[in-house]
């Protein structure tokens, strides 16, 4: 058990965690390699946003273990921001950036650095940070924006950005919750180029609905269903089990 | 960056300053009653008061407007910092009481003949002075540290500092806490030495007072300017985000919240001796949601709305309480819903409002999200939205 959890970026293991009795993950195992792009996909309720809030620290598992990198830290006994130190960026389903800030202030606040009280104080920006921040603005095709408020950017853009505050703070892991939704078709096309590119310099966990989407970033796809991993491999496979076709379809026959 | 501190601004600072500390204390002092361009000693006096509001407005402010926290317990700080202030000159009045005895008075009338302990050090006025900033900064302090580790937050977190503030006023009613009971604390005779009752001891506290505001109002043009301050306004608008950002929101709330409370509290205890009194009415709730009308009022999420609302609002309940002493609540009550309706940025913002619609007479359209800097807009590059509303508790 211990030896495989070496090469995992991510691994949980018999991680159970109901509400009021409702089992939104049941025994559920997943397995994520070092620079790996997955895609989760599971019909509603499968327990995918579940699954991302049970890595960030925002609920805690019944039991079940969920361990992170090489060191196989414990995830399950840290806060949302000790989480986010040890390199774990989330991107909410929807895009929750700092509205009244600038597009440059909003990367400011998310790169990587001291995070304390009294060193936010009397921190200055530093030419090095500036350029950090120009850079992340051409990844994510926003460097004209830098002064607008992000308040203002069209919807899309949002979610470039809140991604961009994901690459500020050099995520090891980048946990992106269905980031095609509400995107024109051109902007999902972008989108997907975006989180390619990244692929390999970070691991990236993508939730997803939109299986053009999926078709386009998904290596390997994972599929969720009533909190359990129903079944995994690449595009075709997941498409053609049988499993997924009646879970997503909704059969009547049951096995 | 777009934070720039504009010309206009220092200017405006620059002018008021000057009015305020120089040319009025000087029409009061050494221009004859009998002149128009007197300034009377009741005058003053009540701006010096108004200028203590004003700070308590900045704290509130600095809580809600800037970290979306609602505290409706800032007059409990402002409270604490008058009463040990009041401390310090119930012990200057010395045997001058009713009762010619060395301890205050209200110790006498409750059978007492020696000092109680933790009277005593209140004779060194920089005790005091260290006990107006330690007592509510301490309070504040340990509050704070359990409802943001708790993580109340909203209304509840409202609720809470509510729910403090009444528990301090009743027991600040109780005479077996020695502090006064409800009579509170009165009959001040000196304060290092000087007569607190004399024309020129109050105009030195009108001027202390008006300096205090100018130091507060830089020393918050400073603070959110910086990072904290950027994660101040983060919280405010998305505190999920901020802790997935890495950020202990809860321990920038409890910096800002003591932060909040010492300033408050500091206005409360240059607020005692110009009024001559204090007692545990300074702590009632209707003094909590006053301080909450003068920032809406004023401008929410800015440094001069707060300024601004504090003294119009009690200028306005000057007049008002004379002219129809009973209906107050009700115009203070309609003052709030006319802002909330119609004025979400305040008198501030209607500024702000009133600006770009003449700078947008023969101009290109102007982006105006900026409700309080509108010098800094740059050309538009979205479609141009008039005077965005501030973004929701």
């Amino acid at each position: 058990m211990s030896a495989a959890k070496k090469e995992f970026i991510l691994a949980a293991e018999g991680v159970n965690k109901s509400f009021d009795g409702f089992k939104a993950i049941n025994d559920l195992n997943f397995y994520m390699d070092e620079g790996e792009l997955r895609t989760v996909i599971g019909p509603n309720g499968a327990g995918k946003t579940t699954f991302l809030d049970l890595i960030t620290g925002r609920t805690k598992p019944d039991v079940g273990t969920i361990r992170f990198g090489a060191e196989g830290t414990d995830l399950i006994r840290k806060s949302e921001y000790e989480i986010y130190r040890l390199g774990i960026g989330r991107k909410f389903q929807t895009p929750t950036v700092y509205t009244d800030h600038t597009v440059f202030e909003n990367l400011l606040l998310s790169l990587e650095g001291k995070r304390g009280v009294f060193a936010t104080l009397f921190s200055r920006v530093s030419p090095a940070q500036r350029d950090r921040i120009r850079e992340i603005l051409k990844t994510i095709g926003l460097s004209a924006k830098e002064d607008a408020k992000a308040g203002s950017l069209a919807h899309g853009q949002k979610q470039w950005l809140e991604i961009g505050m994901l690459l500020a703070q050099n995520a090891r892991l980048l946990l992106v919750d269905e980031p095609a939704a509400g995107m024109t078709d051109e902007e999902t096309a972008k989108t997907g180029e975006l989180l390619l590119s990244l692929a390999g310099k970070h691991s990236i966990i993508v939730i997803e609905h939109d299986m053009v989407f999926v078709r386009q970033i998904a290596t390997k796809v994972t599929v969720l269903h009533q909190g359990h991993v129903l079944c995994e491999g690449n595009v075709d496979q997941v498409q053609n089990d049988e499993r997924v076709i009646e879970v997503y379809l909704g059969r009547s026959k049951k096995h | 960056m777009q934070k720039k501190i504009s010309s206009w601004e220092i200017l405006a600072v620059l002018l008021c300053s000057v009015v305020a500390l120089v040319v009025i204390p000087c029409l009061n002092a050494f221009v004859p009653e009998t002149s128009a361009l007197h300034i009377s000693n009741f005058s003053i006096n009540l701006w010096g008061r108004y200028f203590c509001y004003a700070v308590v407005a900045i704290s509130v402010d600095l809580l809600w407007g800037y970290t979306g926290l609602l505290s409706l317990g800032q007059c409990l700080y402002f409270a604490l910092g008058g009463y040990m202030m009041g401390m310090y000159l119930m012990r200057m009045i010395g045997s001058l009481g009713q009762y010619h005895m060395p301890i205050p008075d209200f110790l006498v009338f409750l059978g007492w003949t020696r000092l109680p302990v933790f009277w005593k050090p209140f004779a060194s006025f920089p005790f005091a002075l260290m006990m107006v900033v330690l007592l509510p900064g301490a309070l504040a302090y340990v509050f704070g540290f359990l409802a943001f580790r708790s993580r109340i937050r909203g209304v509840y977190f409202s609720i809470l500092t509510q729910a403090l503030t009444y528990a301090a006023c009743l027991l600040f009613f109780r005479n077996n806490i020695l502090m006064g009971g409800n009579n509170g604390f009165t009959d001040f005779k000196y304060m290092l030495g000087y007569d607190t009752r004399s024309a020129s001891t109050q105009r030195g506290l009108y001027i202390i007072s008006g300096v205090f505001l100018l130091l507060v109002y830089i020393f918050c043009k400073w603070l959110t300017g910086t990072k904290l301050g950027k994660v101040q306004r983060a919280i405010r608008d998305s505190e999920n985000r901020v802790l997935f950002s890495g950020y202990a929101a809860g321990n920038f709330k409890l910096f800002i919240f003591v932060v909040a409370s010492v300033i408050a509290g500091l206005a409360g205890a240059l607020y005692v001796p110009q009024v001559g009194i204090i007692n545990p009415g300074e702590m009632s709730t209707q003094n909590s949601l006053e301080a909450i009308v003068w920032v809406a009022v004023g401008g929410r999420g800015t440094l001069v709305g707060p300024i601004i609302g504090a003294i119009f609002v009690n200028a306005f309940k000057s007049w008002a309480t004379e002219a129809y002493p009973d209906y107050w609540p009700i115009f203070l009550g309609g003052m709030f819903l006319l802002v909330v309706l119609f004025l979400p940025g305040g008198i501030v913002g209607l500024v702000g409002h009133i600006v770009n619609l003449f700078k947008r007479r023969g101009q290109p359209p102007v982006s105006s999200s900026d409700t309080y800097a509108p010098t800094a807009s740059k050309p538009p590059t979205a479609p141009a939205v008039t005077g965005a509303p501030l973004p929701p508790k």
